[in-house]
């Protein structure tokens, strides 16, 4: 099982053939995912990494029957990137691309909410089922496979947390980098049900940060629908306010979206909150033999 | 980014919206001649001197003052211009002022009573559209306006299919109490001004107050733009509008570094590589008892540059007393960043406080053997446990 993505499913990469392209479609071969080909706009013909390079995303479906999609293409482009991935019937679009102006973003929102596809990010490490599929940017090789599922909006932290989860004795199903972005695709809480739903993950890790309201609406579906344990991280609890930390979304505004604020809703909906971040895989660990 | 009153008012004529009128001027001399001009093109008897900082509530501090003649045009304009003014959003040390706006008196008695409204246009993130925001409440600060009266502060959600429709224009237009020619001048208000959010990719609108005039205009006296950063590269004329000295002088070299940083008031310095990492470090030196002086993300490429280029920022800083450099390696090699670390620290000569590394990840067991075997006093750490553990310990010492 796992979610979103497996060892079957068929991946391309968009920007294939760029510096940022060539090197993680290398890292994700000789991860085992099933790289399947790549779309460079006018290289279409060619073959890189020995597998078809194509023009549009139509044909590269077409021919090679793919299903997922990662994108590294540059941030004017990205939006346009994305709907070209859901208009050829891309299932799972991955956009890693970090910059992309909100307006694109919001159209963009528009353009694939009536359409079949769910998009992963933008501004995001990826996704990575363990052992069997990495479409991302992440260090493969910390990703043991095991029963706990990782929902994030970091990348590095993503991976402090993952390698803590695998030191503590166990592993990982699977773990969705959704994005720093004022504007993603898929939010926490739609990340937290596919993972809920799964029945290899036994456990699930959220990290948050501050900015936005995802996590409490993350946090009220657990208390309803919640029936495995729940570790909760939030970053940002020095975070002066009106300031951007980083992320474009990762600015503190009203009294609703700080850390401290995010952390008590989340309390309060039965999740076990961690103060330090390196109390994660501890205290996964402690839920699950309980 | 942030920008000016002046040159988000000079952004909002362009697309129709309506302002009120204003010359900047840097010395009493132009302000006085701003006055002048401003007589002779609007009538306008009387003048407000308003300092341009970004920075609300300048009120509040000062920062805004009427004129009514041009002798009092020159004085408040040499009160204000080099002033550093303190205001609830600028800190205790306050901005330097180095320009005014001088503008039209648009208060000016008449048929009718003015009112002033408040209107934003902002991103709702949680459904991913622009909204517009309203109040009859305008000229007060909208946070307090949200507390006190809820009731008084309306939305309105843009399809972005369409964008900002009619029907919706006159919604706002009613909902604020207008009618006759001041509904009319509203609703032209409205459409104009989103038409300018849309076009010039900016992520807020601010304008507070909106003021209805007496002879039943309807404009912009105050206007807070902020731009789309991930934008600008559409707008090369925008961009041209970023003003550095409205920064922090440490900010300004650490982007040209490529370095992503923000000071903050602490003791214990950090560099990390990625945002959320960042700020869970920051968490994790208050936990360990430490106050964090900055955040800083060195990004995906830490190297030897990189790492140099954040130990100076850091340093420059005199309040730091640690330093905290936490790399989890994935692309980014840890032995790499460690030759890195004892680099810049040979190059940079005696770092005067205590340097703790926590190395994680790619070949995180040779970095951690070339920290120790270095000579440095620097401490290491691979566990995050450890580097924690380590910051309150030479906190102590």
């Amino acid at each position: 099982m796992s979610v979103l993505v497996n060892k079957d499913s068929k991946v391309i990469v968009q920007g294939f053939t760029g510096n940022e392209g060539t090197y993680h479609a290398s890292q994700m071969i000789e991860y085992g995912t099933q790289l399947v080909g790549g779309v460079t706009p006018g290289k279409g013909g060619q073959t890189h990494l020995d597998k078809p390079v194509f023009n549009t995303v139509k044909d590269a479906v077409e021919k090679t029957g793919a299903d997922v999609s990662i994108i590294f293409v540059p941030p004017a482009f990205a939006a346009d990137a994305i709907m070209e991935a859901a208009e050829a019937g891309i299932k799972v679009i991955v956009c890693i691309t970090e910059g992309i102006p909100t307006k694109d973003m919001i159209l963009v929102k528009e353009y694939i909410s009536n359409r079949d596809c769910r998009l992963i990010g933008p501004n995001c490490p990826g996704i990575i089922t363990a052992d069997e599929s990495k479409i991302g940017i992440m260090p493969g090789f910390i990703f043991k496979k095991g029963t706990v599922g990782v929902v994030s909006k970091s990348g590095t932290l993503t991976y402090e947390a993952v390698d803590q989860v695998v030191k503590a004795g166990l592993g990982i199903t699977t773990a969705v980098g959704i994005g720093g972005d004022p504007i993603i695709g898929t939010t926490t809480k739609e990340a937290v049900e596919l993972l809920m739903n799964d029945p290899e993950t036994h456990g699930i890790i959220m990290i948050g940060e501050i900015g936005g309201g995802m996590e409490a609406e993350a946090a009220l579906w657990i208390k309803e629908n919640g029936t495995k344990p729940v570790v909760g991280f939030i970053a940002g609890q020095t975070a002066p306010p009106g300031r951007r930390m980083g992320h474009a979304g990762a600015i503190v505004g009203g009294a609703d979206d700080t850390a401290a604020a995010k952390m008590k809703i989340m309390r309060e909906c039965g999740i076990r909150v961690v103060e330090s971040p390196a109390e994660i895989g501890a205290a996964m660990a402690e839920e699950l033999s309980k | 980014m942030n920008i000016h009153e002046y040159q988000g008012k000079a952004i909002l004529k362009s697309f129709g919206v309506r302002v009120q009128e204003g010359i900047v001027a840097e010395n009493p001399e132009q302000a006085v001649e701003a006055a002048k001009k401003l007589k002779q093109d609007y009538n306008s008897d009387w003048v407000v001197i308003k300092a341009q900082i970004h920075a609300g509530g300048r009120g509040k501090g000062g920062g805004v003052k009427l004129a009514k003649n041009l002798e009092e045009v020159k004085q408040r304009a040499e009160q204000i211009i080099g002033m550093q003014l303190v205001t609830p959003q600028t800190g205790p040390e306050g901005k330097l002022v180095s320009k005014v706006l001088v503008t039209q008196d648009v208060y000016y008695p008449g048929e009718t009573e003015t009112k002033e409204f408040y209107v934003s246009v902002l991103l709702n993130r949680s459904t991913g559209r622009n909204i517009v925001m309203y109040s009859t409440e305008g000229g007060m600060d909208i946070e307090e306006v949200a507390e006190h009266t809820p009731h008084l502060i309306f939305k309105e959600e843009i399809d972005p299919k369409v964008g900002l429709q009619g029907f919706q224009a006159r919604k706002i237009a009613f909902n604020l109490g207008l009618s006759g020619e001041a509904f009319k001048e509203m609703v032209k208000f409205i459409t104009a001004l989103y038409k300018a959010y849309e076009a010039t990719d900016s992520s807020m609108f601010e304008i507070n107050p909106v003021l209805k005039t007496s002879d039943n205009k309807i404009l912009a006296v105050d206007a807070k733009v902020n731009l789309d950063e991930n934008a600008l590269f559409r707008h090369a004329d925008y961009a041209a509008m970023r003003d550095l000295s409205e920064e922090d002088p440490t900010e300004v070299e650490a982007s040209k570094s490529n370095l992503n940083y923000v000071k903050l008031d602490g003791n214990v310095g950090c560099m990390v590589n990625g945002a959320g990492l960042a700020m869970a470090t920051m968490d994790i030196i208050k936990l360990a008892g430490g106050e964090p002086a900055n955040f800083l993300d060195v990004g995906g490429t830490a190297n030897a540059e990189t790492v140099k280029a954040g130990f100076n920022i850091i340093l420059s800083d005199p309040n730091v007393r640690a330093i905290l450099i936490n790399i989890f390696g994935g692309i980014v090699r840890c032995d790499r960043v460690a030759q890195g670390v004892i680099d810049a620290y040979k190059e940079i000569g005696n770092i005067p406080v205590p340097i703790i590394v926590r190395l994680q990840g790619t070949n995180a067991e040779e970095a951690k053997k070339l920290i120790d075997e270095s000579g440095l006093k620097v401490y290491s750490a691979i566990q995050l446990k450890e580097a924690a553990a380590l910051v309150t310990k030479v906190l102590a010492d």
